[in-house]
C-alpha cells in the first residue's frame, strides 16, 4: 500500500546481483566440479502495477529468474527484495506466507495439473491451506475465480482432462489469482497455446490486471506475446541482462546488438519488409557452465571487437533505458 | 461399470473352458495314471484293470474330458481317484491355510514396500536408498526355497525356538499363538519376495511422479511439503502398483507351491503337489480350475480399481 501513497514510486520486487547457479556432481561421492550458471548477477526491479516483460532464447535463465523470485528455486546468491524484505534466504516455511503474495502461471498447461483432481478440488486446495475464506465460502469462491476467469460455472466438477489447453490455463490463471496475489510471475504461459487462443489468454491477462491491480513478471521467448502486453521489458542472455527498456523504446530504438537480432528473428506480417537488412545470429548459444569471457554475447555478435573479448560490459544508459554494449551509445 | 464387469464375466466363461480342456490334453499325455501309481507286487494285474474300468480310464482321453464337464455343469468337481474325498472339499479344506499364509505374507509385504519405496524415492541415492534397492535385489535373487532351508537350519536346527513344519504342533490343539509360530517362518520368505519386487515398482513410479509439473504447482499453492507428497504425489504413484498387486495374488498361489512343500503347510500348494505326483485326475483338473478362477478375477478386481481410483478410466458398454 506503501506504493501507492508515495509520489516517489519504490518497486514492489527487486533482484540485487541475483544468482541461481545448479551444481554439476560427478563421481560416487557427488563431488560438485562444476556449475551451471543458469542466473549469473541479474539486477531488476519491478514497480506495483506494471508488466514487465522477460524475453530470451530458451536456456537464458528466464525461467529460472521466475522460479527464484516465487521461491521455487533457491537463489545462489544475492537479494531478492519484496515490498522492503529480503526473501532470498527464506526458509521453506516462510515461504509459504509469502505464497499468497508471489504466485507463479507454468507455462504447461497440459502437465501442471494434477490429472487426478477435479478442478473444485484444485482451486479450493490453496484456499483452504492459506484459510482466504471460511470453509463454508469455499464453494462460492470458486464460483467467482471461475467467473473471473471466464469459465462456464460446470466446470467445476470436471477432471483437467476434459478442457482445452486455454481452458486449461485459465484454470491455471484461477488458481494463482486464488491467494489474492500481488505479483504473478507468468513464466511462458501462452507459448503451450494456438495462436488464436493466445490472444484471448492475453487479453485475459490484461483485464485481470486492470480488475485486481496485478503485477506481472511477464516471461516468454516470442516478442509478439511481450510487446503486446509490457509496459517495460528486459532482454536477457546467458543469465545476465543485456537490456531493459519501455516497450516502444526497445522495439523502436534497440540498443544492444542481441536485442536487435532477437527482433529480426521474428517474422513480421509485412511482406514489403521480407529483405530488410537483418541481423541473423550464427552459430549455438554458448554453454552457461563456461560463459565467455568479456561479453558473453562477443562469440555471436557480430559488432564484436577487441575489447568485448576482455571486459564485460555493464549496464549503462539512464534509468529508462539501458543496455549492456560497449558501441551502443 | 455394471456392464462392463458383467460382459467380462461372460468373456471369462469361454476362457475358463479353454483352460480346462488345455489341461486336460497336457494331463492325458503325461506318462503314468493313477491307477500306474498304485502298481506294487501284491496287487494282481487283474485288480488294476478292473480299478482302471472302474475309474473310467479305459475311455478315450474326449470321453473322459465330456464326463468331466458334464459333471462340472452340474456344479460337481468329483471325486479324488485317490482318497475318494469330494474335490470340491478337498481343496476348500486346503483354502483356509493358503488363504492365510498368503495374506498375511501380502499384507505385510506391501506394508513394508509401499512407505519404503516412497522414502527411498524422496531420498534418491541416500543411504536409505542404497539400503532399500539392495535389500529389495536380495528379496528378489535369493530363491524361496533357498532362504526357506536357512531360516530352518538357523531358528529351527540351531536355535531351535521355530517349529520347522506343519501349521499346528501335532497332538497339540492348536490355537491362535502355534499357528503363528508355524507362520512366521513362511511368512518371512514370502514377504521378502513380494517387498523386494514391489519396493522396486513403488520407488520407481514415485521417483517417476516426483518429476511431474503438477507437484511444482501444488509446490507452488504454498502446500507443505508433506502435503505435496501424500495429496499429489502418492495418490498418482500408486496407481500403476495396482496393476502390480492384482498380479502379484496369482503369483503368490504359484510362490507358495514350494513354500508350502518345505514347511509342510497344508494349504492348496501342497495338495497340487501331491495331486500331480499321484495322477489324481480330477483334483489336479479341480485345483487348475481354481487357479485359473483366481487369476481371472484378480484380473478383473484390478481393472475395477483401477477405474474407481483414476478418474480418466471409464469403462463403457
Amino acid at each position: 500500500m506503501n506504493s501507492q501513497n508515495n509520489k516517489q514510486p519504490s518497486p514492489l520486487l527487486s533482484l540485487e546481483q541475483l544468482k541461481v547457479y545448479y551444481p554439476i556432481r560427478k563421481g560416487i561421492i557427488k563431488r560438485t566440479v562444476d556449475n551451471v550458471k543458469a542466473v549469473d548477477g541479474v539486477d531488476l526491479s519491478i514497480y506495483s502495477g506494471e508488466t514487465l516483460g522477460l524475453v530470451g532464447e530458451s536456456g537464458c535463465g528466464k525461467s529460472t529468474i521466475g522460479k527464484a523470485i516465487v521461491g521455487l528455486e533457491k537463489p545462489t546468491k544475492g537479494r531478492i527484495l519484496f515490498d522492503g524484505d529480503d526473501i532470498a534466504g527464506y526458509s521453506s516455511d516462510e515461504m509459504i506466507n509469502l505464497r499468497s503474495e508471489l504466485q507463479i502461471v507454468f507455462q504447461d498447461p497440459y502437465s501442471s495439473l494434477n490429472p487426478r483432481k477435479r478442478v473444485i478440488d484444485l482451486l479450493s486446495e490453496p484456499l483452504r491451506v492459506h484459510r482466504i475464506v471460511s470453509n463454508g465460502d469455499v464453494s462460492k469462491e470458486v464460483d467467482r475465480l471461475l467467473d473471473l476467469v471466464g469459465l462456464p460455472k460446470n466446470s467445476k466438477n470436471r477432471y483437467p482432462h476434459e478442457f482445452s489447453g486455454g481452458q486449461r490455463q485459465r484454470i491455471g490463471i484461477a488458481r494463482a489469482l486464488s491467494l489474492r496475489p500481488k505479483l504473478i510471475v507468468c513464466d511462458e504461459p501462452v507459448s503451450a497455446l494456438d495462436v488464436s487462443i493466445q490472444a484471448q489468454v492475453l487479453n485475459l491477462f490484461k483485464d485481470l490486471q486492470k480488475e485486481l491491480n496485478l503485477t506481472y513478471l511477464f516471461i516468454a521467448h516470442g516478442l509478439g506475446a511481450v510487446k503486446y502486453i509490457s509496459d517495460r521489458i528486459a532482454v536477457m542472455y546467458l543469465g545476465k541482462i543485456v537490456e531493459i527498456g519501455p516497450t516502444k523504446e526497445i522495439f523502436q530504438n534497440p540498443k544492444h546488438p542481441y536485442t536487435r537480432a532477437l527482433m529480426d528473428a521474428s517474422p513480421i506480417p509485412n511482406p514489403h519488409l521480407r529483405n530488410r537488412k537483418k541481423v541473423v545470429l550464427q552459430g549455438d548459444v554458448p554453454s552457461p557452465v563456461n560463459p565467455p569471457k568479456g561479453c558473453r554475447f562477443h562469440t555471436r555478435c557480430p559488432m564484436a571487437e577487441a575489447v568485448c573479448r576482455v571486459q564485460e560490459p555493464e549496464l549503462t544508459g539512464d534509468s529508462l533505458h539501458s543496455s549492456a554494449c560497449f558501441f551502443s551509445h | 461399470m455394471f456392464n462392463y464387469v458383467i460382459r467380462r464375466i461372460f468373456i471369462a466363461i469361454p476362457v475358463l473352458i479353454g483352460v480346462t480342456i488345455i489341461n486336460f490334453i497336457i494331463m492325458s499325455m503325461a506318462p503314468g495314471s493313477p491307477v500306474d501309481m498304485l502298481i506294487s507286487p501284491q496287487i494282481p494285474a487283474e485288480a488294476l484293470a478292473a480299478k482302471r474300468i472302474e475309474l473310467g480310464l479305459d475311455a478315450p482321453a474326449y470321453v473322459q474330458y465330456l464326463s468331466w464337464f458334464k459333471h462340472l455343469l452340474q456344479g460337481d468337481l468329483g471325486y479324488s481317484m485317490i482318497t475318494y474325498e469330494p474335490v470340491l472339499n478337498m481343496i476348500l479344506s486346503r483354502m483356509g491355510p493358503t488363504l492365510l499364509l498368503m495374506g498375511v505374507s501380502l499384507i505385510i509385504g506391501v506394508a513394508i514396500a509401499v512407505p519404503l519405496g516412497i522414502l527411498s524415492a524422496r531420498k534418491q541415492y541416500s543411504k536409505l536408498d542404497y539400503a532399500a534397492v539392495t535389500g529389495s535385489f536380495l528379496g528378489i535373487s535369493v530363491p524361496n526355497f533357498f532362504l526357506g532351508l536357512g531360516l530352518i537350519y538357523v531358528f529351527s536346527i540351531w536355535l531351535k525356538i521355530l517349529p520347522s513344519s506343519g501349521m499346528t504342533t501335532l497332538g497339540s490343539e492348536g490355537g491362535f499363538g502355534d499357528i503363528l509360530l508355524h507362520l512366521i517362518m513362511p511368512v518371512i520368505v514370502l514377504t521378502a519376495n513380494v517387498a523386494g519386487r514391489n519396493i522396486r515398482y513403488v520407488r520407481s513410479s514415485m521417483l517417476e511422479i516426483l518429476e511431474q509439473d503438477y507437484l511444482r504447482t501444488a509446490r507452488a499453492k504454498g502446500l507443505k511439503e508433506t502435503l505435496v507428497i501424500n495429496r499429489h504425489a502418492v495418490r498418482n504413484a500408486l496407481i500403476p502398483i495396482i496393476t502390480v498387486l492384482g498380479m502379484e495374488i496369482p503369483i503368490l498361489f504359484g510362490g507358495a507351491v514350494v513354500i508350502e512343500q518345505i514347511f509342510s503347510w497344508p494349504g492348496i500348494g501342497q495338495l497340487t503337489m501331491s495331486s500331480i505326483m499321484s495322477r489324481d485326475y480330477s483334483t489336479i483338473m479341480g485345483l487348475n480350475l481354481t487357479a485359473a478362477v483366481i487369476v481371472i478375477v484378480a484380473n478383473l478386481l484390478t481393472d475395477i480399481t483401477y477405474a474407481l481410483v483414476d478418474p480418466r478410466i471409464k469403462y463403457s458398454k
